[in-house]
């Protein structure tokens, strides 16, 4: 009887596996430990690819450990007197089976995957640069073309980690690097595409709502990557034309070009 | 022979046959335990140094978990080791301080630990042969790893710390060193110190698969061997054909920071407020030299555990291997597909996207096989008498704790999903399931498994249990928070995250996470204190104290030099438990066929 105890013991320890990893995954959206808020057009599609490929993740998880946590507890020594052990060296049925399925459901997934991941990186917008990003060590260099939408032209506007993005129409962003990689991040957009010094990246999106979030850099960038922190405002059309002016203004009126030299 | 209860090769006869009644001590003592060519000496070498080095990772990881958890707070203890501001930790030094710990624990535990370790103490034992194929080359194959601690090791005393640019050593950071405080020396070592853990890994690796090819036991066929001894293969075939690459790229990233070859430096950058050289060069094109030796690698540090984990399974449920074969090609098809998945590391680092397309089709498919696996372990335990052993816990936890890595993976392979989640601390999550609950938890199910066979003594299993109840206990505390810290998007390797708005409320759960990784780190003073008494008073183990299978059971505990005292036939596969018909519940690879008869009535 004591033995039975021990198998009692180790087989709840790895049935808590499953119920406590879905009781952390059950609690931590409403504690806000968990996606933030959404305000990007494809994110939803993103999300939701999330939520698909944890339902079906978790159902897997929660059945491969409750059976593991099953055959412990039923096939303990101490629960098995005096009957051997099966002899058995496999199931030939079995194993096309569990190779046919996840085979399938892996390669859904994959051609699933697809259409979201072209839209976010493959079907580029066709338009001009709203703004060109350059990162450096360890600030968020920006560039507004200005009037004649034209970058590298007198009017152009220059600005530093403070980004303003009109709402409900496409954004396209140059985004370039002077020195190491970096990596611009927008976790309300769902954005993530790294800076590579030499390559010129276009990245797009759609903001659906009006707001300040964070731009985080999310490549190792040296020492200050940390504090490597910018700010995104989605804002009317209006407010963002009102505000590129005035920042316009601002910059006319201290001097010439600060960062003309600037790549 | 059989007398022998010295762990290393007793008779020196063997080297001086002359009746030199007296040779010199010293040189006795040295060619006996230190330029040892006996593999299990070279075994035990490469287990104590890795073990030796496993407790610096972990101790920085903790200096790590602790900078995350309260940010620029004097650090305990450690604080006043490298105080430059009152025991605070500067952020460069943080950098520093992930960039080794993922350092140590891959090219210096991980992989030496299951190649070097196991596979020197296990492969001949397991096989049936006396020795390695080329004793010399796996004496070698220990002494290079020196320059590499050493090199590691005095990286942190030079000018600028250790490398602080991540493990991934991504240029242009490596490159140029005014770029981080790290990329001087400290860089320039570490290069040198992972070019001597590939030499150290290919001279290992090119005495494994010949061992296994040619030096099996009469009667050892490839299908008769033990999924330990496969997985070993197949990891020394990835290793031959992994290694050159990143030891090729190793030396270009050398030259760039050397004499400004440029290989991955683009023209025209300014670093520092200084223009770069000449340029010409691609970074991205480290990325792809770096990932195509660094993804197979992750197979590297996985499959020797999954098959050790196999054998110790089978010998505790008392049940043969379910889908021997199965397994044999899963652990085949997860190294084929392992060296076309290596782009999933890149999918938002500016390669094409239509490549990451591919990429993530090849890398869910790669799912299959560890599926695959992971069914059949359950297979395997089903129907048996599963013996709680403390090696058994350690396995069926590897199992559990894999079947977590595994599906967090294929988040990351989605490729839109990982736009999102790429860089967080889901990925952290995911590869310490993989690496940590896997892995580290397979090696100490093999070496509470094989630890008689090593050292003629039994480890105490009540002290094993209580290690493996609290490591079990801590290490989800530790790493499954880390999955909803990824969902969040929290990056990882930043100083100090919490002036985010978005992160700022994630304090008090890093600061759960790392009571939970002191508490792990802590509880690991059980396992060292139960290894080294065990080795000196544990209980004596005969030659077979788990009733097991496999041949390195019919040897002495601890085997003499030659291992065997008779050549060992082998007559069946190493999974014959429970076979009906025969009295004992196990049927050794070396026991004599039995009867026709009751053969035939089965």
């Amino acid at each position: 009887m004591r033995n039975r105890l021990a198998g009692l013991f180790w087989s709840l320890l790895f049935l808590a596996v499953p119920v406590l990893g879905v009781a952390v995954f059950a609690v931590a959206p409403s504690i806000d430990v968990w996606l933030p808020k959404d305000v990007s057009a494809h994110g939803k599609e993103i999300d939701s690819l999330f939520y698909f490929i944890l339902a079906l993740t978790g159902v897997v998880f929660i059945v491969t450990e409750m059976l593991l946590f099953w055959f412990i507890w039923k096939y303990d020594v101490a629960a098995r007197g005096e009957e051997k052990a099966t002899y058995i060296h496999g199931s030939h049925t079995l194993e096309v089976i569990w190779t046919i399925i996840p085979a399938v459901v892996m390669l859904f997934l994959a051609i699933y995957q697809m259409n979201a991941w072209a839209d976010v990186k493959m079907r580029r917008p066709v338009m001009k640069p709203t703004v060109e990003v350059v990162a450096r060590q360890f600030e968020w260099r920006l560039r507004y073309p200005g009037p004649d939408e034209e970058l590298g032209t007198p009017d152009d506007l220059f600005l530093v980690n403070d980004l303003h993005v009109p709402v409900d129409e496409d954004v396209l962003v140059q985004l370039k690097s002077m020195d190491v990689l970096h990596s611009f991040f927008l976790p309300n957009l769902r954005i993530k595409q790294d800076a590579v010094p030499g390559m010129k990246i276009p990245v797009w999106f759609k903001a659906t709502e009006t707001g300040q979030y964070d731009l985080v850099c999310a490549e190792l960038c040296g020492w200050g990557h940390y504090k490597m922190k910018g700010r995104i405002t989605i804002e009317s059309r209006e407010d963002f034309d009102a505000w590129l002016e005035q920042k316009y203004r601002e910059q006319e009126a201290t001097q010439p070009n600060p960062q003309e030299d600037m790549l | 022979m059989s007398t022998v209860t010295h762990p290393g090769p007793g008779d020196t006869t063997t080297v001086a046959p002359a009746g030199s009644a007296k040779p010199r001590p010293i040189a006795e003592f040295l060619s006996t335990y230190v330029f040892s060519k006996d593999h299990k000496v070279i075994g035990l070498q490469f287990l104590f140094s890795t073990l030796v080095w496993f407790l610096i990772g972990g101790l920085l990881a903790l200096a790590v978990r602790w900078q995350v958890a309260w940010p620029w707070s004097d650090v305990p203890v450690l604080g006043k080791l490298f105080a430059q501001e009152g025991g605070q930790m500067s952020p460069e030094f943080y950098t520093m301080l992930f960039t080794m710990h993922a350092t140590v624990m891959i090219f210096l535990v991980i992989i030496p630990i299951l190649a070097g370790a196991f596979g020197n103490f296990l492969i001949p034992l397991m096989i049936g042969a006396d020795d390695m194929a080329f004793p010399t080359l796996n004496m070698l194959s220990y002494w290079f790893m020196w320059p590499a601690f050493l090199a590691f090791g005095a990286s942190f005393f030079v000018e600028g710390g250790a490398a602080s640019s991540g493990w991934t050593s991504y240029p242009p950071l490596t490159t140029n060193p005014a770029a981080s405080p790290g990329s001087g020396m400290g860089q320039t070592l570490w290069l040198i110190g992972l070019t001597f853990v590939g030499v150290s890994s290919m001279l290992g690796s090119v005495n494994y698969m010949t061992t296994i090819i040619l030096m099996r036991a009469p009667g050892m066929t490839m299908f008769r061997l033990p999924m330990t001894i496969w997985a070993m293969f197949i990891t020394a075939l990835l290793q031959a054909f992994a290694l050159p690459v990143l030891t090729a790229a190793g030396f270009m990233q050398l030259f760039d920071r050397s004499i400004g070859t440029g290989f991955f430096s683009p023209e025209g950058s300014i670093i520092n407020n200084e223009m770069t050289g000449a340029g010409g060069g691609q970074p991205l094109l480290w990325q792809h030299l770096f990932w195509f030796y660094s993804h197979p690698a992750v197979y590297i540090m996985i499959l020797p555990a999954m098959g050790m984990v196999s054998d110790i399974m089978t010998c505790f449920a008392r049940k043969p291997l379910f889908g021997y074969r199965p397994m044999i090609y899963s652990v085949a098809g997860i190294a084929g597909l392992g060296f076309i998945v290596w782009g999933h590391h890149m999918f938002i680092s500016g390669m094409n996207p239509a490549l990451g397309m591919t990429f993530m089709v090849s890398t869910m498919m790669i799912a299959l096989p560890s599926a695959v696996k992971t069914f059949n372990w359950l297979g395997t335990l089903w129907g048996g008498r599963i013996q709680f052993t403390t090696a058994m816990l350690f396995s069926i936890s590897f199992v559990s704790m894999f079947i977590i890595g595994g599906l967090s993976g294929i988040f990351m392979a989605a490729t839109p999903v990982d736009i999102f989640i790429h860089d967080t601390y889901f990925i952290v999550a995911h590869f310490h399931y993989v690496l940590f609950a896997g892995t580290a938890m397979g090696v100490w199910a093999g070496i509470y498994f094989w630890f008689p066979k090593m050292f003629g003594r039994t480890m105490n299993e009540f002290w094993g249990k209580v290690h493996f109840f609290l490591t079990f206990i801590f290490l989800n505390g530790t790493f499954f928070t880390m999955h909803i810290l990824g969902a969040v998007g929290f990056p990882r390797r930043l100083a100090d995250a919490y002036h985010y708005e978005t992160f700022h409320h994630l304090q008090p759960m890093n600061a759960f996470m790392t009571y939970c990784a002191i508490g792990m780190v802590a509880c690991q003073v059980i396992f060292a204190a139960n290894f080294f008494w065990s080795m000196f008073y544990g209980p004596r183990a005969g030659r077979n104290p788990w009733n097991a299978n496999g041949l390195e059971w019919t040897a002495p505990s601890p085997p003499g030099h030659g291992n065997f005292d008779v050549q060992p036939i082998v007559y069946r596969g190493p999974y014959e438990y429970s076979v009906p018909g025969c009295e004992k519940d196990h049927l050794m690879q070396t026991d004599p066929p039995l009867e026709t008869a009751v053969a035939a009535a089965h």
